[in-house]
Order: structure tokens, then sequence, then C-alpha cells
């Protein structure tokens, strides 16, 4: 992009603006438009720019593009009257050139082939025709100027050299003099690689209502100056396009998804939902997993789906109590539970990794709110980074964000939780939610959160959900009757079907691009 | 999650019910299964291997359809079927008839106690006159393989035997021997091999699907075998079968062993083995049992299977007020037999229920699995929507306030917010900054699939550099920004890592704008009301030069507030720019701004 940009930014103005120069243009420009207006004043049109320019004797090398400003100006003055011409012409190519020069290709090969040889032998004699050469050889069989031998394989000539007329050559002359030609040869001309076009814009040019060969200085502003007393009612203003599209403004800008974080905060926030510290990517299976139940042979503590550390390779503290309640609660259950019934090893808790899920914040809330003397209620939400050891495509990321409200109250039902997750929803643009049963470990009962989606008109899985078991809830210590409802959901997935974005990798990381950014619209649900 | 194929015509036939697509995926949602595509055996392998490889095969209907993953019962079209004929009202619950032989003829089976070195626990059951067609075989081997890649975690837990007990002499024996002492027909070959030439072999072997399992035992001095009287070998688990006594469609007696590592594991793989295919016994639903004894008296002597019911005792009131309900007793018993869970009322005044969970349902632990079943029954979706009444007075995290502050100062002196992984490449932290790795800074990963994230980001920096890069074509000056958080190795935590919040900008253009990055250091401290310490007075913010290696030297310059340094700024070194590939000049500051809050 060519331009230039004026930043109003305080202490970090670096660009000032172009300088205006007095240079070859300036005065090239000047030489042209004095001639074009005296040339008009003696009475004659002038039917091409370019070519007037050529002739104009003005010594520039841009001077056809010089002139055709100049018409601009003095049209949008009223001096002229110009109507703009646009034309392409036929030009020889590069290679049209060196046929010129040398002969055509076939031409060449046919003029070569004084002895008898074979293909080969042929082609390495005309190696300094590079790409023409096999083409040119087909052409010379085509109009039976040479032939191939099928049994000796030698090519041979077929006509007289003094019978041999070079047509091709010809006819690039032509277009070398702009003379016509058949379109079906130029199909051809064209197809070989010989000619090429070019594009000209020109204007005809004649007298405007407000001729003069002296043109009268125009202002291009409101100027500070032309405000000193009544200036600006003497002077003319030159005329200004104001329909155009603007350029663009030289701003900072937000990242589309940190926008639509900043929305949801607000509404959980809104929504009384107090935010939770998620400061700690790296984290304890025990944390991670364990205390959410979550067993130890469990698919989602495989090396295939979790990111394992090899520094810090194991937690430095655990709280031995509470690890020899969730130890027993796995192995034995308690609580009403049978347990999972299998030897729990405080080694697999020790391993850290980096958390797969938010929830592992959540569950350390929750520990901290039942060592309180007195249980009070509390609405929780956190949105932050997690990981997965996913391989990347246009759907998975190896670490994305996750949004995640819970309520801890006595006497909360999974009426409740759809009664929540329904209003959250409804506060960001989808009204109708509808669930699904679902397995999760640490959820019962669990459900799939579906809605439906108004931008792509169907009904789309959205979130999960679920109210936290008892065997999670009872070794931490929470009163029986205290019941925890829970939801979380991909804050990438919301922006993408908000923005319209089909690749997750155009929203995160390094290589999304910075005009996605600066373009991306506000966000208000 | 698991997926299964079944073929709809075979599912409907079974459910003595057709559906359109539609309804029997409304049925799905319901029953908390989803059908997940449709297709058919020609378009699978047309899409996978292209159409000609497909010619000539099935264009039956095949449901692909996703099962949860702690139902292990609904792993196979039988089980699939009998469910949702249940959940359906068409069937009551299914009752096995377990037949155990008097001392002198039950079938024995005796542990060795080297078995406790590698796989120490086995369980096993005996089919009767089963029926097998090409149907019911096939199901019944791929019932093994989703048994195998679900809860046997790749027969690490638990490994499954089947054979044809017509073929071997009982009683058993399961034992652990040296590799070379084993020798037998391993299950599709032709020769024999001593178990220690097996494993090299298999290894080598092109496209052989046990490969996987091999490292569970190779590392033993042990491996575990189960031989007859006569010194077959039935098996080599978790490996492999005998060829002896591979089943066939004319096999009438299967012998079922499962060993393992985890004996409740074992019990719920051989239960639902004998719960789905039973059903093709001339007696429908028996089965045979045999008696396990421990040479080691690890355990007293055991007669398997297993497949009492456990039961649970619930209330209707705790069912009721956790769903947010209001129904009766009965109709919550109902409403459970339709879960294949029978449940009779055993206290009218009071609600009382009593559910006996059976064989199939391992996944229920605890009254609340009973609860959700009440509620899936019932209908997620005829639930009341309630709003919960919990007061709360909502906070934020002050370093996040601070950060939402922090970012609309940044952008309103022109930065783009840019969003880079905290995950990253060792040597864009360490070499291609020009920093050297001491081995106590960062956080590494041991497993990562994909390369290039193999360490944890120590600063924003790399990730700054690598969008620059990336956005070599854009308009002059480039100004980008991140606020967010590094990780760092720390033995004062619990985890011993921390992270910190930390602020990085960067600007980029045909001259280094390393005056712009300082007035940017300077609207940051004003926004947080610090002033310069002109005079060396230790109150407020200054810069001192610095030997930064990542920054060019004359040119650099770390970053002190009230004494404290908290960052760094600077023009980035050329040969830090080379190795990011980044061609025009770059001015950059990175704060940690934890101090801020």
């Amino acid at each position: 992009r060519d331009i230039s940009w004026e930043f109003p930014g305080a202490g970090f103005a670096q660009c000032a603006g172009r300088v205006p120069e007095m240079s070859v243009d300036s005065k090239a420009k000047e030489q042209l438009e004095a001639k074009l207006l005296s040339h008009i004043a003696a009475g004659h049109d002038v039917k091409n720019t370019i070519a007037f320019a050529a002739e104009s004797g003005v010594n520039h090398p841009n001077k056809a593009k010089l002139l055709n400003d100049v018409v601009k100006s003095l049209k949008a003055s009223r001096i002229v009257e110009a109507k703009q011409v646009n034309k392409q012409t036929v030009i020889l190519s590069k290679e049209g050139k060196r046929w010129v020069k040398e002969g055509s290709p076939e031409y060449q090969i046919f003029m070569a082939l004084e002895e008898p040889m074979d293909k080969k032998s042929l082609l390495n004699k005309m190696k300094s025709l590079g790409g023409a050469a096999n083409p040119g050889m087909s052409e010379c069989m085509k109009r039976r100027w040479i032939s191939l031998d099928k049994e000796t394989k030698l090519i041979r000539r077929l006509i007289e050299p003094s019978t041999v007329k070079d047509e091709v050559r010809e006819q690039l002359l032509k277009v070398q003099k702009g003379e016509s030609l058949d379109v079906k040869v130029l199909k051809i001309l064209k197809k070989r690689k010989m000619t090429g076009t070019k594009k000209e814009t020109w204007y005809e040019v004649s007298k405007g209502k407000e001729f003069t060969v002296e043109r009268k200085a125009l202002a291009t502003d409101l100027t500070q100056e032309l405000m000193k007393g009544d200036a600006w009612k003497k002077v003319e203003f030159k005329e200004y396009l104001m329909t155009t599209e603007p350029k663009e403004a030289l701003v900072g800008a937000l990242h589309p998804l940190m926008k639509v974080r900043t929305e949801f905060r607000q509404i959980l926030l809104e929504m009384g939902f107090s935010e939770m510290p998620t400061n700690n990517f790296v984290e304890s299976s025990f944390w991670n997993f364990d205390t959410l139940f979550q067993p130890q042979q469990h698919p989602a503590r495989d090396a295939h789906d979790t990111f394992f550390l090899g520094q810090p390779q194991k937690c430095l503290k655990l709280i031995d109590e509470y690890v020899e309640r969730v130890k027993t609660m796995h192995e034995k259950g308690g609580s009403g539970s049978i347990g999972y019934r299998y030897d729990w090893s405080l080694e697999e808790s020790k391993k850290n990794i980096l958390r797969t899920h938010t929830t592992a914040v959540s569950s350390r809330m929750l520990y901290k709110l039942a060592q309180e003397k007195e249980f009070t209620p509390r609405k929780y939400f956190s949105i932050d980074r997690v990981f997965r050891n996913e391989s990347l495509d246009a759907t998975h990321l190896a670490e994305f964000h996750q949004v995640e409200g819970l309520v801890a109250d006595r006497g909360l039902s999974l009426s409740n939780l759809i009664g929540t997750i329904k209003t959250f929803f409804t506060r960001i643009g989808i009204d109708d939610v509808k669930f699904k049963p679902a397995y999760n470990p640490y959820t019962e009962p669990s459900m799939e959160i579906f809605g439906y989606s108004k931008e792509l008109k169907k009904w789309i899985e959205i979130g999960n959900s679920g109210m936290f078991r008892p065997e999670m809830l009872a070794p931490m210590g929470l009163p029986e009757d205290v019941s925890v409802i829970a939801w979380g959901l991909s804050l990438e997935r919301p922006t993408m079907i908000k923005y319209g974005y089909k690749n997750i990798r155009d929203l995160f990381g390094h290589k999304v691009k910075l005009d996605l950014i600066y373009n991306n619209p506000l966000c208000r649900y | 999650m698991p997926t299964i194929d079944v073929l709809r015509d075979r599912l409907f036939e079974m459910l003595e019910q057709k559906f359109t697509e539609e309804e029997f995926e409304n049925l799905c949602f319901e029953f908390g299964i989803e059908l997940d595509d449709v297709t058919s055996e020609k378009e699978m392998k047309s899409k996978a291997e292209g159409e000609e490889r497909a010619e000539g095969l099935s264009e039956d209907v095949i449901y692909k359809i996703e099962i949860p993953a702690n139902r292990y019962d609904l792993l196979c079209i039988e089980g699939l079927a009998s469910a949702l004929r249940i959940f359906l009202g068409k069937d009551k619950r299914t009752d096995f008839k377990i037949t155990t032989p008097s001392d002198d003829k039950i079938l024995k089976m005796t542990v060795k106690k080297e078995t406790n070195q590698i796989r120490p626990f086995v369980v096993c059951a005996v089919l009767r006159d089963i029926k097998f067609d090409q149907a019911r075989y096939e199901s019944f081997i791929d019932l093994q393989d989703k048994l195998h890649t679900n809860i046997c975690r790749q027969r690490t837990l638990v490994a499954i035997g089947t054979h044809d007990l017509d073929t071997l002499q009982p009683p058993f024996t399961y034992e652990a021997l040296p590799p070379k002492d084993i020798v037998f027909k391993p299950l599709n070959e032709t020769q024999a091999f001593n178990a220690e030439a097996l494993f090299p072999y298999y290894e080598k072997k092109e496209n052989c699907k046990l490969k996987p399992f091999l490292k569970i035992i190779n590392k033993s001095p042990v491996y575990p075998v189960i031989y007859d009287s006569k010194r077959v070998v039935c098996s080599l688990p978790p490996i492999i079968n005998g060829e002896h006594s591979k089943i066939k469609l004319t096999t009438q007696n299967v012998f079922i062993e499962c060993t393992a590592t985890d004996l409740t594991k074992a019990n719920i793989v051989l239960n639902t083995v004998i719960a789905m295919f039973s059903r093709y016994c001339s007696k429908p639903f028996s089965v045979e049992s045999i008696k396990v004894s421990y040479e080691s008296k690890r355990l007293e002597p055991q007669i398997y299977p297993q497949m009492d019911p456990i039961k649970f005792t619930t209330d209707a009131k705790y069912i009721n007020s956790r769903i947010g309900i209001e129904i009766k007793a009965k109709d919550m018993a109902k409403l459970l037999t339709r879960m294949s869970l029978p449940a009779k009322v055993i206290d009218e005044s009071k609600g009382t229920l009593e559910v006996l969970a059976p064989p199939t349902r391992s996944d229920i632990l605890h009254p609340c699995d009973i609860m959700e079943d009440v509620a899936i029954a019932y209908g997620y979706n005829n639930i009341a929507k309630l709003v919960p009444k919990t007061f709360t007075v909502a906070a934020q995290q002050p370093i996040n306030k601070f950060t939402e502050l922090l970012r609309g100062v940044l952008s309103q002196a022109g930065y783009m917010e840019v969003l880079t992984f905290a995950l990253c490449a060792k040597k864009e932290i360490f070499d291609y900054i020009r920093t050297p790795d001491d081995g106590k800074t960062a956080i590494t990963l041991s497993n990562p699939r994909v390369e290039g994230f193999n360490i944890m980001r120590t600063c924003l920096l790399p990730g700054l550099l690598k969008t620059i890069a990336e956005s070599a074509g854009y308009r002059k000056p480039i100004r980008i920004f991140e606020v967010s958080d590094i990780c760092l190795l720390d033995n004062t935590t619990e985890t011993g890592a921390k992270q910190r919040r930390h602020l990085s900008a960067l600007w980029c253009d045909t001259k280094s704008g390393l005056e712009n990055i300082q007035s940017l250091l300077r609207r940051v401290m004003d926004m947080n009301g610090v002033s310069f310490d002109s005079k060396n007075s230790g109150k407020g913010y200054y810069l001192k030069e610095s030997s930064n290696p990542a920054y060019f030297q004359g040119r650099r310059a770390d970053v002190y507030v009230d004494g404290k340094c908290i960052g760094t700024l600077g023009i980035v070194h050329p040969e830090v720019l080379d190795n990011f590939n980044v061609k025009s000049p770059c001015s950059a500051i990175e704060l940690d701004i934890e101090g801020f809050c």
C-alpha cells in the first residue's frame, strides 16, 4: 500500500506529511499545460494527449502521464472539456521482436536443416531457440516444409529454400507497424507468446466553459491563512470529489477474540459472577483430574491428549489430608458412592501438566470455599487458556480459551442449571437452547448444550454442563446439601460464528492477518 | 468418545420399528447418544482409498453412532438395540442365569504366583451352546476390539481372550514364564514360535496391528500365558491367542478369559461380553461359571462371572430436588425401568426407592447417577428453566481489570493488539533472541505432538516478532502489542511454576522508531501516575543502559520503577530480526506489569 500516513498521536508522531517539492515533474507539467492551452487557444482540438505529449518537445520520460494529470486538473477547473479514451493495442513481445530480427523459429529450423539429420541432433543444433524449438519444428511439419522418415528416423527438407516464405515474420512486422490483422492470426501469435497487449489511456481535449490560457490559482483547502479577514471569500476553490470512499484512519485496534472476551466478562459480571484467578497454566494432575474424580486410567489423562512436563515434572506440594480423602473416594468410595475400586497412585497425581481445562481452577476455588467456617453461596467465572496435545487443523489448536461459570449454593437443581445457561446464552444472542444427555467423569447429570445459531441457521453444540458429582465435593468438605452447577464453552467457537471465521488459525496465533484485526467490528451482543 | 458402526436395517429389525433419519436422530438426542454419520461400506472405502477400490462393496446404510465413554453396554449392536428397546418401552429388563456346576464338575483355573510380577488377575466364564452366524461372529469380534480400545485402555488394564472350549482340555492354568519357554502357534500364523522370537517377528511384520501392545510386557522377564491341562497355549495375554483354540462360525462352546491389572475392570469387561452374547445361547442369557484359585492366596478362590446387581437406595425427595421436578416415587421407578435400571418403591410414605444396577450398568456409582437417569427419561428439555435465587456481589481479578484498562491505553496510542501462543519452540525464546538457556528458567514439555511447541514462553517478544515476520507486506509503521501471561520455573510455588502478566509492544518501520517506544513507555507510566525519576530520587521510573543481547548495543536499556527492574526496551538486535526473518528495523519494549496492581 502506497499511502502516506499522518499519525495524530501525541508524542508518537513520526511521519510528517510529504514535503511538497518543486520537482522536475512540476516543471514539465507547467510546460505541458502552457503548450496545450496555447494549442487549443489557436483553435485546435487535441485528439490524443499521448501523441500531443510526444510531439510537445517537452523533455520528461513520463510526459504522457503528466499531461493526463494536467488535463484532469484543467477539467476540474472547467478550463477544458476532456473525454477519456481507453485502448488496448497489440504489441510485440520480447520473443516477437526477436523473430522479426532473426526470422520465425520454423523458418530458422528449415534453413538450418541443410543435411537430413535425426530429431535429437536437429534440436541440439537449434538450442539457441530455447522453448520455441519444439513448436517451431511441429510448425515446419504442419506446413509440409520438412518430414520425418519413419524408417531412417531422419528429418529432411521437402521443398526448396527459395520457395519458403516466412509468413509469421511478415505478420509480426504488421503488428509492429500497427497495421490490422485477422483475429484468428492474432490469436495464434498470442498463443505462441509472440505478442502481448498494452493498455493506453488518453484524453480528447477541447475548450471548456471557462477556457483561459492563463490559469487562475485555485485554493485546494480552507487554511488558517484564508481565514484571515475574508480572504476565503475572494478565492475560488478547486473541485473536490466528496463521494469517494474515505481513506482508512490510522488508529490502534483490539484483537477480535479479546473483544469477545471483554464482552463475555462484562455479561458474566452483570449476572453477578465473580472472576476466579486463573494464572496457573501449569497444574498438577491431582488438581486437574484427581480432585475432579477423574479416574487415573481415564483416556483424557493419556499422553495423546495432555501435555506432560519435562520440568517441573512433578508438583512440589499437595495438601496431605485432602489427598487422602480423594484417594479413598477413588479407591473405595464414600458419601453413598461405591468409588472406582482401583489402586490410586500418588505418583500419578503428582505429575505436572498444562491444564486441560479451567475446571482445575474451579476445583481449587471450591476446595477453598469448603475450608471457610460457614458456607456462603458463590457464583464464579473464568476465561483463560487451556492446553490440549492436539494436531492442529481448521477447528483445533493446542491452546485455546475456555469460558467457565459455576454456582455453588444449597439446594440447587438441574432446573437452575438449565435456567442459568439459558440466561447466559440469551445474552450472547442464542435464544434457543436444548440439552442432550452426555458423559463427563466429574458431573452428574451431564448435559451437552445445543444452541440455534441464527448466523448458521442450524442447531450446533455450544458447550458442556452439569452438576459436580458428590464424589468431587464431599472430599473437599462441602456440606452435603450444597450443589454446584457449572457450564463451560470455548471462547473461539462463538467468536468464529459471530465474525464468520472458518478457520481457527485465522483467529489465534502469529499468522493472524493484521487487516482482520484492524477491520474487525465492535463486539456487542 | 467411542463410535460404533451398525447396519441401519439390522438395527431397525432388532428394534422391530422403522425410523426416518430425523426420527432416529431425535431418539438418539433424547437417549444421550449421537448419530454421527450416515454412510455405507462402499462410501467409507471410497472416501478412504478412492472410488475404484470401493467397487462392488455393499451400499447398505451404516449408522455411525457416538456412545458415551462410560457405557460399555452400548458398544455393539446387540447392546444398543436392547437398551433402545427398553427405552422405547418394548422390553423389560434382562435377567441373567448363571449355572454353577458342583465343585467336582466346575471348570477350574489356577493362577500361579509368578503372574504377580506382570498381570496378576484373571476372570473367566463359559457360554454353552451358542449359535454364531456371520453377522453375530463379526459383532462378537468387534465388541472385543471396542472394549480393548476403551475400558481396557489398549489392553493395558484388561485383555480378552475367547476360545473354542471343545478344542481344549480343562483345567486351565494362568502362569508367567520366561518368553523363550512359551512355544505355540499364534492366531492366524502358519508356524510355531517361542515368545522371545515372536516379538521381533511382529515388530518387523508389515501392518501388524499388534505392535502397540508389545510394549506392555516386552520389558518383563516373564510373560503371562494361559495353558490347558495338555499344555496347549490358549493365549499370550495381552498380545495374541493361540491358533489351536480359534473361534469358528461352528463353535458351540466359548471359553472367555480376561487377564488384568485392574480386577474391577476385568469383571466389567467379562460381564459385558456375557451380557451381549449370552442371548445367542440355546438357553438365552445363561452362562456357566468357572472357579479361579490363586496359588499365592492373593485372593480367596472365586467363582466367576460375578453378575449380582448392585443395590442402591435413594428417595424421591432427593431426586426431585436435585432435578427441580415434582414426580412420585412410583413414576420414577417407571422412568428408571426405561433406562434399564430395575427400580421399586420400598416405602411409599417416604418415597424410598431401591434400584438394582445390573452388571451392564457399571457406570452407576452413586444415587446421583440414578437421579441423572430419571432426568434423562423425564427429558432434559421438559425441565423448567429456573434462574437460581443465589445472591452474590461480583468482583473482577485486579490483574485482569488492570489488563483491560491497559489494553485501552495501548490501542489509543495507535498500537494493534495481537494474540500469540504461550506454547513455542525452545530456539525461539533462547537462540533466536541471543539469550542462553540456563536450564532454570523455562517450563519444558515432555510429549508435544506438534513440532514447534516444546516449551512455554518466558517473554512475549518472540511472539510479536513472529507476527511481524508474517506481516511483511503490511503498511508501515506496524505497531503491535500483547498483554498476556508468561511462565517461569519457581520452586517456591506448589507446582514449581509461576506465571507473570507481561506487556510487550513493538514498532516496525523503515527506521527503528526507538523514540516512539520510549514515548509509549512514558505514556504507560503517565497513565499509571508514575513520573520520570530525573533526580535519582528512587521514586518514579528511569532507564538504565543495559547489555541485553536481544537488543542492539548502545540502544538498549532496562526499565526501573521505584528502584526495581520491571522490564527492557531497545532497538531489536539485527541478528534477532534475521533469526525471525524480519526485514525491517524494530524497537520493542517488554514490561512485567504485576507491580502496577
